[in-house]
């Protein structure tokens, strides 16, 4: 008797959910139907002028990029920002690009720094808006190599303002490994010399795009031109490296205080490393270092974008604005270890060698850099002939090696 | 009486003709919320596992496809996790019942009246010191090196277990340990001594006592305290990722997989959700239930 | 019970090893919470009072402690209301499904974590089609805050029996002074102590929150959370826990005393 009951229950609640669902969970704005190849993002208007700030401003960044003291009392450019402008800034700190991509397009956020993977995954969803780049004072003042490239525009038109760039650089204890090392061998060694101490970014973009990168070098018969373009045998390979490598790694790190911690206990002694990770151990006085080794790297290309549903965009502008003015870039740039967007910030920084360290001008370093796209089935590299895996394919896979 | 009768009285007068518009009046509210709101999001996030997912946008479609079910079943990967996940609760719901007993029957049964309430606060407190304290206060406990536990034991010659699935076992008894015990010591503190007294009288000795008339009677509390150790750990996502090293549990799939492929992510939530509601069900029959 | 010394002795120190094994890690917390250095090493080298100090000046702590007692409060009630309507409408009419119901209530809290969470997320933006919001947060606290309330006032319930309720009626009473007069007190000791227990899981619930607020309410575990992992933070944290700790003891003794007269005097 009570068993029919609850079939019945159930019954009634599929069907009342099954409908909820389709009624309820259809995508929104552009997207391809399942299996076509160019779909468009939805579309949407930028500011057309920047009027006065709406005193009010919400932050969603990556650690680092919106320092308002409370992490050192003397790092802080949001305080001068609030007092400048009279926007009240609140910063969260995103510990991934899938954080940041869930967070955006409610209008709880104002603008994002989204890196490759989530950039275009943003604009494609209808979750930010294009930008108007007249408005954007520091614009010209950032290098040609940074604009209107595949993460921050599509079709010719500009979704963000360029904040910084770097590389997923390689950390190692001084003290452990020794000589000190210049390629990423040890770290995909699986009988490597730093077995289990080893450390690595705890992203599917990144992961397999390092491994990627890694093969660039090391097997060239596979014939990887772009670490974001894998077909199928390409990305077997890919994923087969990095099974022989999971035994030998300590930890996947996703939240950077955590691999600061196990640089500085020695839990981990080598690994994919953010500079700002390296700075924050040397500064407690922990023996660290960090390398771009021989073989190249994955790296970031950063973009603030403006949410579609913003409540505050004047605010936002006046933010894109201010944290690209030279000296907050030079700022930035050396507190975060990046090279800066606003090469004009490079005469600002306290160390004068900080934009020939981190090749700010250099636009054939740049090149180098296999920066975090976002992974699609019609293949970034341009082949027709193959069919590529697209993001869902990697975040799949990732989840089935970290298993 | 005049008609006069309040309209509270009448109300309650016609309430008291018609039981079935009482029960209705009961249930509308929670029935309403439990089966119309919570359980159809259940349902619908479940469903979700048989949609589509668009690669540029990762919003879901509505569509039908068994692709998820494919890939999450045909993957020796998620065998492995959803061994080792059930593994890891299992084990902490045993060594929760083997701390636990002996304390609850302490407790309940070998301590004057007097002591019984300090002794149950001493027990509950723990629960108030915030589930990330003392996941973050076992980090600090099996930290390779510099932990708690590799100081204690460096004069003996042993390491701490450092990362890793023991540590998970471990923390996740600790967290869990006083919903063990408070089923059991209700449970026991129901138990009438007469019961015990009149096996003692029949010529049994304490260990037989023990054995036949405690265990089988406060049985139904220690599997109340099973769901909770149970359910706790089979979908706990943060304590591994804190204290677990690489180790994955099935929350952390669903976790990671849910904002850029929510039908995959729903794929694996219904494991959980299935080995859960198997367990209950079958727990039922136990009257375990009531002795949550 | 008639149990030999030796007996008796063993099951004392099953006890203190397992007292010890719960207050080891919350002394580690406690001796943490005057640790000078900020990167992690035991034992200690350096302590200092200057988190316990700091703890009182930061504002976001106060607000995050305000706002957890906001959704625990709202919790609280939605719990208590809807708990006690189904405890007895399940207590004293039988129906089809009473079963089931009685598997349902314990759902919330029994699915994994993760899974309720994502499922109330679904509830309410896809749904019913609302912004998260601290009702929001306090709604799904209150859903699986529900079985908690309702074993506490089903046992009371049971044991109480309707007859003081029929006599009432006898008398004259109608069912609404009936409840004022003769059900509710007799119900108030479970009730308090499934709502001081609801309460308490509402306060340090972390995954259906993180799950079901917006960023702009933040409550306790949240704030916890966000501020653990920083390395200048985390020192006030374990003072945030320490207080908590020492804070806690007396509601929880009264709590104790309270479950005294109803059986419930379990977890739920």
């Amino acid at each position: 008797m009570a068993r029919s009951r609850l079939v019945k229950v159930a019954t009634a609640g599929a069907l009342v959910a099954l409908l909820a669902t389709a009624c309820g969970t259809s995508s929104s704005g552009g997207s391809a139907q399942p299996g076509s190849t160019k779909a468009q993002p939805p579309k949407l208007d930028a500011l057309k002028t920047l009027g006065a700030g709406e005193g009010a401003i919400n932050i969603l960044a990556w650690a680092g990029y919106a320092e308002n003291g409370s992490t050192d009392k003397t790092v802080d450019w949001v305080t001068p920002f609030e007092k400048a402008t009279g926007c009240t800034t609140k910063v969260q700190v995103a510990n991934t690009s899938d954080e940041m991509f869930e967070k955006m397009g409610t209008g709880n956020f104002d603008v994002v720094s989204a890196s490759g993977d989530s950039s275009l995954r943003l604009i494609y969803a209808g979750k930010v808006a294009p930008v108007n780049t007249d408005l954007l004072t520091n614009y010209a003042d950032v290098p040609s190599f940074q604009k209107m490239q595949q993460w921050n525009s599509v079709n010719s038109v500009a979704y963000g303002m360029p904040h910084g760039w770097g590389a997923q650089l390689m950390a190692y204890r001084t003290d452990k490994v020794v000589p000190a090392p210049d390629s990423w061998a040890p770290v995909w060694d699986p009988n490597s010399a730093y077995k289990s101490k080893i450390t690595m970014y705890d992203s599917s973009v990144d992961g397999i795009g390092a491994a990627a990168v890694y093969l660039m070098a090391t097997r060239p018969d596979l014939g990887i031109k772009n670490a974001y373009a894998l077909d199928q045998k390409q990305f077997d390979a890919a994923i087969a490296l990095l099974q022989a490598q999971k035994p030998a790694v300590g930890s996947y790190w996703s939240a950077y205080a955590d691999a600061q911690k196990a640089l500085e206990s020695g839990t981990t002694v080598i690994g994919s490393t953010w500079q700002i990770i390296v700075n924050l151990a040397k500064g407690d006085k922990a023996p660290v270092a960090s390398v771009l080794p021989k073989e190249g790297a994955t790296g970031w290309a950063d973009t603030w974008m403006v949410d579609a549903k913003t409540p505050h965009p004047n605010c936002s502008y006046l933010w894109m604005n201010w944290v690209t003015t030279p000296a907050v870039q030079a700022q930035i740039a050396e507190w975060f270890g990046e090279a800066p967007a606003n090469v004009k910030a490079c005469a600002l920084t306290v160390d004068k060698g900080h934009c020939d360290t981190f090749h700010a001008n250099d636009e054939a370093y740049f090149k180098k850099i296999a920066f975090w796209s976002t992974p699609q089935s019609d293949c970034l590299d341009g082949r027709t002939d193959v069919k590529c895996l697209p993001y869902s394919e990697w975040s799949k896979a990732w989840s089935s090696l970290r298993s | 009486m005049s008609g006069s009768a309040s309209a509270g009285r009448r109300l309650s007068a016609a309430l008291f003709r018609r039981p079935r518009l009482r029960l209705g009046g009961l249930l509308v509210l929670p029935m309403g919320w439990l089966v119309f709101v919570y359980l159809a999001a259940l349902f619908a996030l479940l469903a979700t596992s048989f949609f589509l997912v668009d690669e540029f946008t990762n919003a879901v479609q509505a569509g039908f496809t068994l692709a998820n079910f494919h890939d999450v079943l045909t993957n020796s990967a998620y065998y492995g996790l959803t061994l080792r996940t059930v593994g890891i609760a299992f084990t902490v719901t045993v060594l929760c019942t083997v701390i636990g007993l002996p304390m609850a029957f302490f407790m309940a049964k070998v301590v004057p009246a007097r002591w019984r309430n300090l002794l149950v606060a001493l027990v509950v407190t723990p629960l108030w010191a915030s589930y990330l304290v003392k996941v973050y206060a076992w980090q600090a406990m099996v930290q390779p090196e510099s932990g708690v536990l590799d100081w204690l034991l460096k004069p003996f010659g042993l390491n701490g277990p450092g990362y890793g699935i023991v540590a998970v076992i471990l923390t996740l008894t600790y967290l869990w340990l006083p919903y063990m015990i408070l089923p059991i010591y209700a449970g026991l503190q129901r138990l009438p001594d007469s019961l015990v007294e009149a096996s003692g009288d029949l010529g049994a000795r304490p260990s037989r006592t023990i054995r036949s008339i405690v265990l089988p009677l406060i049985y139904p509390s220690v599997i109340a305290g099973s769901v909770f150790t149970f359910s706790l750990s089979l979908g706990d996502y943060i304590t591994v990722q804190i204290v677990g090293g690489k180790t994955q549990m099935l929350g952390n799939v669903v976790y990671q997989n849910y904002t850029a492929n929510l039908p995959f992510a729903a794929a694996i939530a219904v494991i959980p959700v299935v080995i859960m509601v198997v367990y209950l069900m079958l727990v039922r029959r136990t009257g375990a239930l009531e002795n949550l | 019970m008639m149990l030999s010394r030796k007996a008796r002795w063993l099951f004392g120190v099953a006890m203190a090893f397992g007292l010890t094994f719960i207050y080891v890690p919350l002394a580690v917390v406690v001796i943490n919470s005057f640790n000078a250095s900020k990167v992690f090493a035991w034992p200690p080298k350096e302590f200092t009072t200057h988190w316990w100090t700091e703890v009182f000046g930061n504002d976001g702590v106060r607000e995050a402690v305000l706002t957890s007692i906001e959704v625990g409060v709202i919790a609280t009630t939605f719990a208590l209301v809807l708990g006690t309507l189904l405890a007895f409408a399940l207590s004293r009419y039988s129906f089809f499904g009473r079963q089931s119901l009685s598997l349902l209530v314990v759902l919330p809290i029994a699915l994994p974590g993760i899974v309720t969470a994502l499922a109330f997320r679904t509830a309410f933006r896809t749904i019913l089609g609302v912004e998260l919001s601290i009702w929001t947060v306090a709604i799904s606290h209150g859903t699986f805050c529900m079985v908690v309330v309702y074993n506490n006032v089903i046992a009371r319930l049971r044991r109480m029996g309707s007859t003081p309720e029929e006599a009432s009626m006898d008398l004259g009473a109608d069912t609404f002074t009936t409840f004022r007069l003769i059900t509710f007190p007799l119900l108030r000791g479970a009730l308090l102590a499934g709502a001081l227990l609801a309460f308490g899981l509402s306060f340090d619930e972390i995954v259906v929150t993180l799950f079901t607020a917006p960023p702009g309410v933040t409550t306790l575990p949240i704030w916890i959370f966000q501020n653990l992992s920083r390395p200048n933070q985390a020192p006030v944290v374990n003072v945030v826990a320490a207080i908590l700790v020492v804070a806690s003891i007396i509601p929880i003794y009264l709590s104790q005393r309270l479950a005294g007269d109803s059986p419930g005097g379990g977890r739920l």
